[in-house]
């Protein structure tokens, strides 16, 4: 082997280094905002390390979400409201696709592809080319400001549906077969071997989706009037508002910084997950 | 594909696939067909007379300066928000798959802004480049640019674009650094051996990641048509004077704010038509994908 040239051991570093730095950068200017006072940041001159104001900055946005010209929802609200819609889309549309990937991969019944293109087809409808239409729907259905109309309209998933597909066709017959003799019905070969057999196909795309809830921002906008039922995504942009020099920069910069906390630790914490996941969704 | 071993139930499938095809009825072809009903239609403001007008809310818009403003706004911005995050991307991957110590450190570094929203990703460049306290912007202005993205429309489009861009780089490097993972080491060491950096990275590797290429461009595209409206929505609301108001935003601002349901379905109607258009354009990739 020869010994790589010394101007090739540098370089690489030196350029992911100023990846990683630019990166990092706005992260680290909300960080170092979050931990000042508003009146330090409307100067135009804020200090480029961190001040002493972070417990209050923190504290007020979990507790009231309002400060001297901003008016908000405590963060804690959304961040329940956050949670619960990143959750019940990530688990409903696993359940929702994996039973429905089981039933077009283990049975035979009239209609099967018919179905399968069905949900194939929802992969060209995204919820932002239907947004008027949909809107309608779900105010005609009362959903309008409850947990089922944040979530519900965005639990279908052929991506999911194919996923599981394509991983139950590499489920061997004979192991259907031996199931079978063994007097296992459909049900017992799902709960017993089939959701054992996904399991970290479900990991992953647990992620992905939980991410991909996390993140949403027309649909809540829509669907949310009432504050109290603002995710935080939504929480923070209305924060900011007309974004005039003369805001509470400091506590919309904590929100925003408890607003990226959650799924940037489900990346870190679940990076092999998430990079599988990742990959998977696009096949 | 049609396995050989099923099992006999009769009325379990349709129990099993009914959750998935109620909301799909109910939430996507429901709401779908809707569209395309209203865009054949023109409608008063009070909602009071409606009549049919075939395609003349297509034409309407097709003909409209403000639409093809708008479609020529998400063409320079999806174009520079595939091409940015790609180069950037690239540039890095190359970077990390050489045999350098530390590349999984790095790339959990450069992949965590994946986990972002696009409305939060904005907030923060809003912060660094606000013309009166953000750390740019106010240097931008100290040192006489006359910075301010609220009045300038190409100062606006320009930020959008940098805030869209940044969190889209994690998508790409991941993909890229897998599919130079996937390049055998003997081709390029043997490539290496006659040619220099420059010349095997252009001849052979780049060559060689084509088919992620251009998925990339497809996604980054999709990404930018539909992803962004949060992005847009935070930092200047689509002006000024309409300047970053992109075709999925004007369908808001038409639909949601100004209440034109005709225009507005006839555009969802046309956007539908791109979707399905890239959708085909993936799934051609796919299949090369397959046959190799």
């Amino acid at each position: 082997m020869a010994t790589p040239k010394r101007s090739e051991s540098w370089i690489p570093h030196f350029v992911l280094i100023m990846g990683v730095v630019v990166f990092a950068f706005p992260i680290y200017f909300a960080l170092i905002g979050s931990t000042h006072d508003a009146a330090t940041i409307a100067t135009g001159r804020m200090p480029l390390l961190p001040g002493g104001h972070m417990l209050d900055n923190y504290w007020q946005a979990l507790t009231s979400g309002t400060g001297f010209r901003v008016s908000g929802s405590p963060v804690r609200t959304l961040l329940l409201n956050s949670l619960v819609m990143a959750l019940v889309i990530a688990v409903g549309k696993i359940a929702i696709s994996i039973i429905s990937a089981y039933a077009v991969a283990f049975f035979n019944f009239p209609l099967r592809m018919f179905f399968f293109w069905m949900i194939f087809v929802t992969l060209m409808l995204p919820v932002e080319v239907r947004i008027i239409p949909t809107y309608k729907v779900v105010t005609d259905l009362g959903m309008i400001n409850t947990y089922a109309g944040l979530t519900v309209p965005l639990i279908a998933s052929a991506t999911a549906t194919l996923l599981f597909r394509q991983v139950f066709l590499t489920i061997p017959d004979e192991l259907v077969e031996a199931a079978k003799i063994d007097g296992a019905g459909a049900l017992r070969f799902f709960w017993q071997i089939v959701l054992p057999l996904s399991r970290t196909n479900i990991a992953a795309l647990f992620v992905i989706l939980f991410i991909y809830g996390w993140n949403q921002y027309l649909w809540p906008l829509l669907i949310t009037t009432s504050r109290s039922m603002e995710t935080i995504v939504i929480g923070i942009v209305k924060m900011i508002g007309t974004s005039e020099a003369q805001t509470d920069w400091n506590l919309i910069m904590a929100t925003a910084v408890l607003a990226m906390l959650p799924p940037v630790a489900v990346v870190i914490f679940m990076q092999h997950w998430f990079v599988k996941g990742l990959i998977e969704t696009e096949k | 594909m049609r396995r050989r071993v099923i099992f006999p139930n009769k009325v379990l499938p349709y129990l099993l696939l009914a959750p998935q095809l109620a909301i799909t009825v109910v939430f996507f072809f429901w709401p779908a067909g809707q569209a395309i009903y209203y865009s054949v239609l023109l409608q008063d403001p009070f909602g009071l007379h409606t009549e049919f007008v075939w395609l003349e809310n297509f034409r309407i818009i097709l003909t409209d300066p403000l639409y093809l403003g708008s479609v020529q706004v998400t063409v320079i911005f999806s174009t520079a928000v595939a091409a940015l995050p790609m180069g950037a991307a690239l540039l890095f991957a190359v970077m990390a798959d050489r045999k350098i110590r530390g590349t999984h450190v790095y790339r959990m570094l450069l992949m965590w802004p994946y986990a972002v929203a696009p409305a939060v990703a904005a907030s923060l460049w809003l912060f660094i480049f606000h013309p009166d306290i953000g750390v740019i912007g106010r240097w931008l202005n100290d040192v006489g640019m006359h910075w301010d993205y609220k009045l300038s429309g190409n100062q606006a489009l320009l930020l959008v674009i940098l805030a869209a861009s940044w969190k889209q780089v994690s998508y790409n490097f991941l993909f890229f650094l897998a599919g130079l993972q996937a390049i055998p080491r003997s081709v390029i060491e043997a490539a290496s051996m006659d040619a220099g950096l420059g010349r095997t990275f252009w001849s052979i590797i780049f060559p060689l990641l084509s088919p992620m290429t251009f998925f990339l461009l497809v996604v980054n595209m999709v990404y930018a048509f539909f992803d962004t409206f949060g992005v847009i929505y935070a930092l200047t609301g689509g002006g000024p004077a309409k300047a970053t108001e992109t075709l999925i935003y004007k369908v808001y601002t038409d639909g949601v704010m100004n209440l034109d349901l005709g225009g507005s379905s006839a555009q969802s109607v046309i956007l539908m038509v791109v979707v399905i258009g890239l959708t085909a354009l993936q799934f051609r990739f796919i299949e090369r994908k397959v046959h190799y």
